[in-house]
């Protein structure tokens, strides 16, 4: 199997495997360990404890962005305001509406074209490249390259509309057109990472299943449903649950093409805090707002860190 | 040698071995592969288009774009647009910085997050399960949604505006710990019984056995680590306010929105943002995609 971002709770049986050597004194080890994990955790604890701890009291400051210093004590209040107020919540929904629209797409499409590429001997590399040349490109010339394309009139996604007799949207000026846009965009953009990561399950299928299945006269169709699509299972769970904080964590295309607009109708809940903390340097309401937003996103990690675990553990 | 022995991560498998035709070699199942084939072929044809029209735009000159904005032909091929999207944005910093930036970050994550997997493999230190909870605590943190606080911490270091500012909050990578981990853990506990009975220090263990050994893991973490740093954008759009100082996707970014009548040049500065990554990715395909599916870094 394949090592994932988020690892299988069985991992933590890892550290207990290695029984203690008898060549080497414990009073060695235990300081040497510990200097070869001190750098690790010192950036560890200044860069990724720090901001949530920094985060956490300036939420109950009246902090601004402009001077430093935290400011006075205000309790709970940023909360009560951030809860409170439309434009958090708008731009909450704006991130999950993403998330809603790109999930599916980015979860079935990868999936259905690996499954097809799969079933071709030669130029594996040019569907590599195809798809997977794209995830390399900063998002800022993604955005250029799109955006241009998005021209009205004179775009080449323009033009292709009216060559089905379609109108195109306007992807600039309306909601539905901005966001129709940004998705078709991050599409294009991030298919190639989840298609790399459904091509590697497939190739771990073994031969011998499907030259079992085509002995018993199952056809390609059979043995896609029967045999690629189980055996998947996994993958698309991982595929599902990155995507869906990949999608919930996006800022860079929406804040680059469309600068969250038209009228603030697509900004998402990253750039809302952009907005609130660097724009307006209301720094105390921006950190509350940031720390509901990541205990959200830490709830849906740990949510499917446990389901995982349940069903390791049912399998097991 | 080195795949013999982490052959239980499974990391080499998947591109060693030929690709294969899969299915029925009956009629139905012919047609099936065929109809396959022309699908994917087809789709893959159209995700090449966005680069293929940056690049065709980019020689062409302005005027005949404005004529026939969607012929993909010109009959005036020029590399003037280059020229003057060099000339007008500070497109040789931007290289230089995020050059500078990705390959420091590269390098301090290797080295730290390895240090640490060896730890926690090979070394059995009081609190080792309390870090190892730690980092895997850590696969969870969203640290992009975290910026603000970032931010006020750096103002409050003084490191604004420099390289440090963009390296320091990158280097404890819990995905690269753990990619470390598995790799030396499949080293045989008895090479490195054997290192020690001979009397090599710690440090030489893991200078000499476990990071020679550990080298696919060492290329897929710097792989991907480059990507991810060259790309980043959020965070040095914040940190680096100075034109001069910004990196390639911080730079590129401004020229969105721009003059909307110079396509030729602004898809010249797309192309050469696009440029060094591509060629790194033309030559580390395989290394790129094996190190995505070894990692699920996103």
């Amino acid at each position: 199997m394949t090592t994932t971002a988020i690892p299988t709770p069985a991992s933590e049986a890892d550290v207990t495997d290695r029984p203690p050597t008898a060549a080497a004194a414990p009073h060695g080890e235990n300081r040497a360990g510990w200097l070869f994990a001190t750098p690790f955790l010192a950036f560890y604890i200044a860069f990724l404890i720090g901001p949530v701890v920094i985060g956490l009291v300036i939420s109950l400051f009246n902090t601004t962005t402009v001077k430093a210093g935290v400011g006075s004590w205000v309790g709970l209040s940023n909360y009560a305001d951030v809860l409170s107020n439309k434009d958090f919540w708008a731009s909450m929904w704006h991130s999950v509406l993403f998330t809603l629209l790109t999930t599916p797409l980015l979860v079935l499409l990868p999936l259905i074209f690996a499954i097809f590429a799969s079933r071709m001997v030669r130029n594996q590399w040019f569907f590599r490249l195809a798809f997977f040349a794209p995830y390399v490109v900063p998002s800022a010339a993604v955005c250029l390259i799109f955006a241009f394309m998005y021209t009205p009139e004179t775009g080449l996604i323009t033009n292709a509309f009216g060559w089905f007799g379609l109108t195109a949207p306007d992807f600039f000026g309306s909601t539905s057109g901005a966001w129709f846009a940004v998705v078709l965009l991050t599409l294009w953009w991030t298919f190639g990472f989840n298609f790399i990561l459904y091509t590697a399950a497939i190739q771990e299928i073994s031969e011998e299943v499907y030259e079992a299945a085509t002995i018993d006269g199952a056809g390609p169709w059979q043995q896609i449903r029967l045999i690629t699509a189980p055996l998947l299972r996994p993958t698309m769970g991982l595929v599902l649950i990155l995507q869906v904080l990949a999608s919930l964590k996006v800022f860079d295309q929406i804040y680059i093409l469309l600068a969250g607009g038209p009228a603030y109708s697509t900004r998402p809940v990253i750039q809302y805090i952009y907005d609130t903390g660097f724009s307006s340097y209301r720094g105390g309401y921006a950190a509350a707002a940031t720390m509901v937003y990541f205990v959200v996103l830490v709830l849906i990690s740990a949510g499917w860190f446990l389901v995982r675990r349940r069903s390791n553990s049912a399998n097991a | 040698m080195a795949n013999t022995v982490v052959s239980t991560v499974a990391a080499p498998a998947a591109d060693t071995k030929p690709a294969r035709r899969r299915g029925a070699p009956d009629q139905g199942g012919k047609a099936f592969n065929r109809l396959a084939a022309t699908c994917v072929t087809l789709f893959a044809l159209i995700w090449l288009i966005p680069f293929l029209w940056a690049l065709i735009t980019s020689l062409r000159p302005n005027e005949e774009i404005a004529a026939h904005p969607t012929t993909p032909w010109s009959n005036n091929w020029t590399l003037d647009a280059y020229r003057f999207a060099w000339d007008s944005s500070p497109l040789g910093w931007w290289y230089v910085n995020s050059f500078i930036i990705s390959t420091l970050t590269v390098i301090f994550t290797v080295v730290v997050c390895s240090m640490v997997a060896f730890a926690l493999v090979h070394l059995n230190f009081r609190g080792k399960y309390v870090v190892f909870g730690l980092i895997l605590a850590g696969l969870m943190l969203p640290t992009e949604a975290l910026v603000l606080p970032q931010f006020m911490e750096f103002r409050a270091l003084g490191l604004l505006g420099t390289y440090w500012a963009v390296i320091l909050p990158s280097v404890a990578l819990p995905v690269a710990v753990f990619v470390f981990h598995s790799f030396i853990k499949a080293i045989p506990v008895s090479l490195v019984e054997a290192a020690r009975l001979d009397g090599a220090s710690w440090w030489r263990v893991y200078r000499q056995i476990a990071m020679p050994l550990s080298r696919p893991a060492i290329s897929a973490v710097a792989i991907l680590t480059f990507i991810t740093s060259w790309n980043a954008f959020l965070w040095p759009l914040l940190v680096l306010t100075q034109t001069k100082s910004q990196t390639i996707p911080v730079g590129l970014s401004s020229l969105v929105g721009g003059a909307a009548i110079q396509y030729a040049e602004t898809m010249a500065s797309a192309v050469l943002g696009i440029l060094p990554l591509l060629a790194v990715f033309l030559v580390l395909q395989r290394q790129i995609a094996q190190g995505v599916s070894n990692t699920g870094i996103k």
